[in-house]
């Protein structure tokens, strides 16, 4: 008997009686014979609870997480601390193991949490409206997309090439579906060339996609590229990163009219990719354009205060093929992780974090300049995230940093580096990673003028 | 209103319509038993006036908290005026669709597409 | 009726008495919950108070205006709320506890399989080299994750009884995405250009949503007297301008398709894909698998058959497997085990190498953490353990029928189709509408009274006043017993006074929402 199941043999004879039937094989006399499988699964027996957990002990063992060795790897995902007080909540039974509130009544905490979160992100993001969170970063480029198509039909969407390659990758296999073309813009030392916007950018254009800060960590000037984005009428995306968020412009400030972006970095784990949250949030005017769910306030019949799902007439489940996406859950569970997370961190501390970040990587971005070898990839400001050139073939400066527990960042085409600071990279972090990564550049170029 | 109620001076569409017609032109909207269907409204997206309505096609939506109806033309034409205060007042659909719940207000294209509906009696014997 | 409701918390208020929860109107009878208003973190904020102590600045510090221009930055910081740890503790553990949830009681949610989400998934997956490995780390240092997630590729893939498994899909709808779109390169490879898929009325709204996501029309197929497709309608609609057939099967109604082998035969002698929503495998895992009925694309809700905690409403999985001829389209980077070098280990690695791929539908290589969870589960209960976890879901399914018939219920609340059902059944609740003047809506919210969460409600659309059932494996006879009594006995007393389940519930921390408000006039932030 399986340890996850109560019925007995005593059970499953009684219950059968009940039913009328004389064995659990006649509940599936409705399958044709010749579609039944005939023989058990081709699977390994069942464990123990402490042999699965001594299994999957091994394979978390083969791993080098960020708790291993120093990681200056970001590019979409960053190694920021998680407090403890964020397990101790979503670890809660009530947090966990309900599903989706489609009773009210009897999920007002899952809902008020949502409500907070929505405040939250239109706080970041500088827009109105927010949704309850979608699935991840790069899909809500994808999803702002499909606004974009519904709201407009036109058929050609204009993104920068500073946008992260997943969600620039993400936006062309969704926006294949429905026929509409994305044309990408080159960046001009590290940022969107506003010029090339400009130029790029027609009447035929139903969304211009920006990143902030993009993915070469470069800060945007959203308010020029906005005018260059909005004239015909176009919607303006940003997917923006949200630690940077604390000191930044927001963005529905220079005019965007949808911001997403990846939720990680507020409090939840790296997880090799996810789960995670998408944030996704909007003008007024695209209200009713929304994926996914939408909490909102309401009262009881006794005058209470309470909240409901709401605007549910936007969803698949009751205007099917006319609805505004397909989505049907949330990520509830990891955007509580970033409204614990945003709440731990507060008004103050969020703005401290983000200063610290920026002190930091102007730290390191310096001293990593002053090596041979080594030089900036763009002299655009930055929060927390940098790129460099590298002298010698990138990838292989990474590998010979392994060697010493180094993990220097992301090696990008042309011999690049794109190099994240998270407040758990401490200034000796920094000093060592400089040592390690000027050796290793000096050991390829030393190689290379051998050959 | 509690109780259906289908008013003796209107004509009626099987898509739960209704159009008084008044001359060269019409007032639209949907019936007791539509609302009563579909619940309390709590949206209704007019069309923009001057924009053109064809006889049995869906011209606007009118949603409450747990459905999306399409609206029907009981006929055709363009439309001259739309109910603004529905915006506000959804709900006048509920209390009172033959009055203040009303829709669009149309110039009739063709008024002798109103031979093809019913009258009232016609009407409430298709509801049974 | 007088049993005890040991796990019913509504007997710690002395008020109680009896089976019967409270069923007063009185707005001055009030629970300590009810009595506890709502208060938003924001409104917790006392300025100066703080949670969060930030790292000692170890570097020289710069003036921010050099290295942020003013014009680029915010002119305050979000207005996020300042707040002690422990009185963040307080506010959301007090909110955790207007909750009901599946580690409370039973959780009958037709088409969500809230099966019990095993302790030891959420130890293993808070494992450092699980939950610190970061997405883009270099594949020779995460074979470990790769590994894992190359097992469980095949596992699907057994239990589908198809060769090819992306991981990448973050949920069923998403994998639906994936699915169609597949479909869609699969006939565009092949140089047509089709422009329908078929669905049958009884989907899940996911599916039509899809392929207009996914740029197809939709066409519906209607359903057959006995809850199967109607194959002559499916016949006169399937030509070659079709893409692909979606079809879940059991079918949301919980009911076996008998007439499958046909279906199968009319789609594909069209040149059209035949699409598996696996929203319901959790009744068929290791008794029939929908590669071998001739499905060649599969949708696994590893959020429902393979158990992840539901969070509330996510995050969740949708993996999807398919047959040899929609394989080279797959979305990148798919998982791989490459053939050992020099006589040493395989090794697992990302392969982006793939020309013919639809893309990427989202960052990075999926939600592993939910890769985790079910790799373990699959590995917990094995073959065996799989095979008898379907048959105890579709065992429970019935014997709740059986007794919902024996005790009456079904008088008020029959089942739509009368006939065996796999895991989940539904009822309609229209006599009852008529007969006892209460709607299912009603039935549901007395429910909540009695600590019970209440069976999906208005779906499938295609009964009137529906109930979805799905008691899942989980449950014991006691428990199913008890719901059956407890259904019995609101209609009871909805027959002697159905304002009592009209104006229901009662207990709960609050009561009847005005849904209809929200909607009209959105709040959907706090102003701050």
């Amino acid at each position: 008997m399986s340890r996850y199941t109560s019925a007995t043999d005593a059970d499953r004879a009684a219950m059968l009686e009940a039913i009328g039937v004389a064995s659990v094989d006649d509940l599936f006399a409705d399958i044709p014979e010749k579609l039944r499988l005939a023989r058990a699964l081709d699977l390994p027996a069942g464990l123990a609870e402490q042999e699965v957990y001594a299994h999957l002990r091994a394979l978390a063992a083969r791993n080098v997480s960020a708790a291993d060795e120093i990681s200056f790897v970001g590019a979409g995902m960053y190694d920021h601390y998680v407090p403890a007080l964020v397990d101790a909540i979503a670890l809660r039974s009530e947090f966990l193991t309900p599903y989706t509130p489609y009773q009210p009544e009897i999920s007002q905490g899952g809902l008020q949490v949502m409500f907070e979160y929505q405040t939250a992100i239109s706080e970041l993001t500088g827009l109105p409206v927010s949704n309850a969170s979608v699935y991840e970063g790069p899909s809500a480029v994808g999803a702002a997309g499909y606004v974009a198509r519904t709201e407009n039909k036109r058929p050609k969407f204009v993104a920068s090439a500073g946008l992260h390659p997943h969600s620039l990758e993400t936006l062309r296999t969704m926006s294949h579906g429905y026929g509409t073309e994305v044309v990408e813009v080159p960046l001009r030392d590290g940022a969107t060339d506003p010029d090339a916007l400009a130029a790029a950018v027609d009447d035929d254009t139903g969304a211009v996609f920006l990143q902030q800060p993009n993915f070469l960590g470069a800060i945007e000037d959203l308010d020029a590229l906005a005018r260059a984005a909005k004239p015909t009428g176009a919607l303006l995306v940003v997917a923006a990163d949200p630690i940077p968020l604390a000191l930044l412009k927001p963005p529905g400030e220079s005019g965007a009219d949808l911001v997403v972006g990846e939720g990680q970095p507020l409090g939840n784990r790296l997880d090799f990719g996810g789960p995670s949250f998408g944030f996704f949030a909007a003008t007024e005017a695209l209200l009713r354009r929304m994926p996914g769910r939408i909490a909102g306030e309401t009262t009881d019949v006794d005058g209470r205060r309470g909240f409901v799902l709401t605007l549910q007439t936007r969803e698949q489940h009751i205007r099917r093929e006319k609805a505004t996406s397909n989505i049907c859950t949330a990520q509830a569970l990891n955007a509580l992780c970033g409204m614990v997370y945003l709440a731990w961190l507060g008004r103050r501390g969020m703005v401290e974090l983000a200063e610290l970040l920026v002190q930091r990587t102007a730290y390191a971005r310096a001293t990593l300049d002053a090596l041979d070898g080594v030089a900036l990839l763009h002299q655009q400001p930055v929060v927390r995230e940098f790129a460099l050139r590298l002298d010698a073939p990138a990838e292989r400066v990474r590998e010979r940093c392994f060697e010493y527990g180094i993990d220097p960042g992301l090696p990008l085409e042309g011999d690049g580096l794109l190099v994240a600071i998270t407040e758990q990279r401490s200034r000796a972090d920094i000093d060592r990673l400089a040592e390690v990564l000027g050796a290793a550049v000096r050991e390829e170029r030393r190689e290379r003028a051998a050959v | 209103m509690a109780e259906a109620s289908y008013p003796e001076d209107l004509l009626y569409h099987a898509e739960h319509d209704w159009a008084r017609i008044e001359g060269e032109e019409a007032t639209f909207g949907i019936t007791w038993y539509a609302q009563d269907q579909l619940g309390e409204v709590v949206f209704f997206d007019p069309p923009e006036v001057g924009t053109t309505v064809t006889k049995d096609e869906p011209y606007a939506e009118v949603e409450s908290v747990k459905a999306v109806s399409d609206v029907f033309a009981p006929l055709s034409g363009e439309i001259v005026g739309v109910n603004e205060a529905l915006g506000d007042k959804p709900e006048a659909i509920n209390d009172d669709p033959y009055g203040s719940g009303w829709m669009v207000r149309i110039k009739l294209s063709n008024p002798s597409e109103a031979d093809a509906l019913m009258d009232q009696p016609a009407y409430t014997q298709s509801l049974t | 009726m007088n049993e005890p409701l040991s796990d019913n918390r509504l007997h710690t208020d002395p008020e109680i008495e009896g089976f019967r929860p409270i069923a007063r109107r009185d707005p001055a009878v009030q629970t300590a919950q009810q009595r506890d208003r709502a208060t938003t973190i924001y409104e917790r904020s006392v300025e100066g108070r703080r949670a969060f102590v930030p790292p000692a600045l170890d570097v020289p510090e710069q003036p921010l205006d050099e290295l942020i221009p003013a014009r680029l930055r915010r002119s305050e910081g979000p207005k996020l709320p300042e707040i002690s740890e422990p009185e963040i503790v307080r506010h959301y553990v007090r909110l955790s506890t207007r909750n009901f949830h599946l580690d409370e009681g039973f959780y009958p949610l037709g088409s969500c399989t809230m099966k019990h989400n095993p302790k030891l998934h959420e130890r293993v997956a808070a494992l450092d080299g699980f939950a610190r490995l970061h997405p883009l780390q270099h594949p020779s240092k995460a074979q470990g994750a790769l590994e894992l997630m190359w097992r469980l590729q095949g596992a699907l893939g057994e239990i589908a009884g198809l060769p090819h498994v992306s991981l990448q899909p973050s949920a069923g709808s998403h994998g639906e995405l994936a699915g169609v779109l597949l479909t869609r390169a699969y006939h565009e490879d092949r140089g047509e250009q089709r422009t329908k898929v078929l669905t049958p009325d009884t989907a899940h709204g996911t599916n039509p949503a899809t392929v207009t996501m996914a740029g197809y029309e939709v066409v519906k197929v209607a359903t057959a007297d006995d809850g199967g497709v109607d194959v002559e309608d499916l016949r006169a609609k399937a030509d070659d301008q079709v893409a692909c057939l979606m079809l879940t099967n059991p079918n949301t109604l919980g009911l076996w398709d008998r007439r499958i082998e046909e279906i199968a035969a009319i789609v594909h002698d069209v040149g059209a894909t035949l699409y598996y929503d696996g929203a319901n495998l959790n009744a068929v895992v290791g008794i029939s698998r929908p590669g071998d009925i001739g499905f060649d694309i599969v949708h696994f809700n590893l959020h429902k058959t393979f158990t992840q905690p539901h969070g509330g409403g996510g995050p969740g999985a949708g993996p999807i497997a398919v047959s040899d001829r929609i394989e080279p389209y797959l979305p990148r980077p798919q998982v791989v085990r490459r053939a050992p070098e020099n006589g040493g280990e395989p090794r697992f690695d990302l392969d982006y190498d793939r020309p013919k791929s639809i893309g990427r539908l989202r960052g990075f290589q999926g939600n592993f953490g939910t890769f985790v969870r079910s790799y373990a589960y699959i590995r917990s209960l094995g073959a065996d353990g799989l095979r008898e976890m379907s048959e105890t879901a579709v065992l429970n399914a019935n014997y709740l029928l059986a007794k919902l018939r024996e005790n009456g219920v079904a008088e008020h609340l029959p089942a739509a189709y009368d006939r065996i059902c796999m895991h989940e059944f539904v009822l309609s609740g229209a006599p009852a509408k008529r007969d006892l003047k209460v709607k299912t809506l009603d039935v549901a919210k007395r429910l909540l009274d009695h600590n019970v969460h209440p069976p999906t409600v208005y779906f499938p659309l295609l009964v009137d006043e529906a109930l979805l059932v799905e008691p899942t494996e989980t449950e014991t006879r006691e428990t199913l017993d008890h719901f059956a009594a407890v259904l019995r006995d609101v209609l009871d007393e909805a027959a002697e006074d159905p304002d009592v389940a009209r104006d229901a519930p009662y207990t709960t921390p609050v009561r009847r929402l005005d849904e209809a408000g929200a909607a009209k006039r959105p709040v959907i932030r706090q102003p701050l």
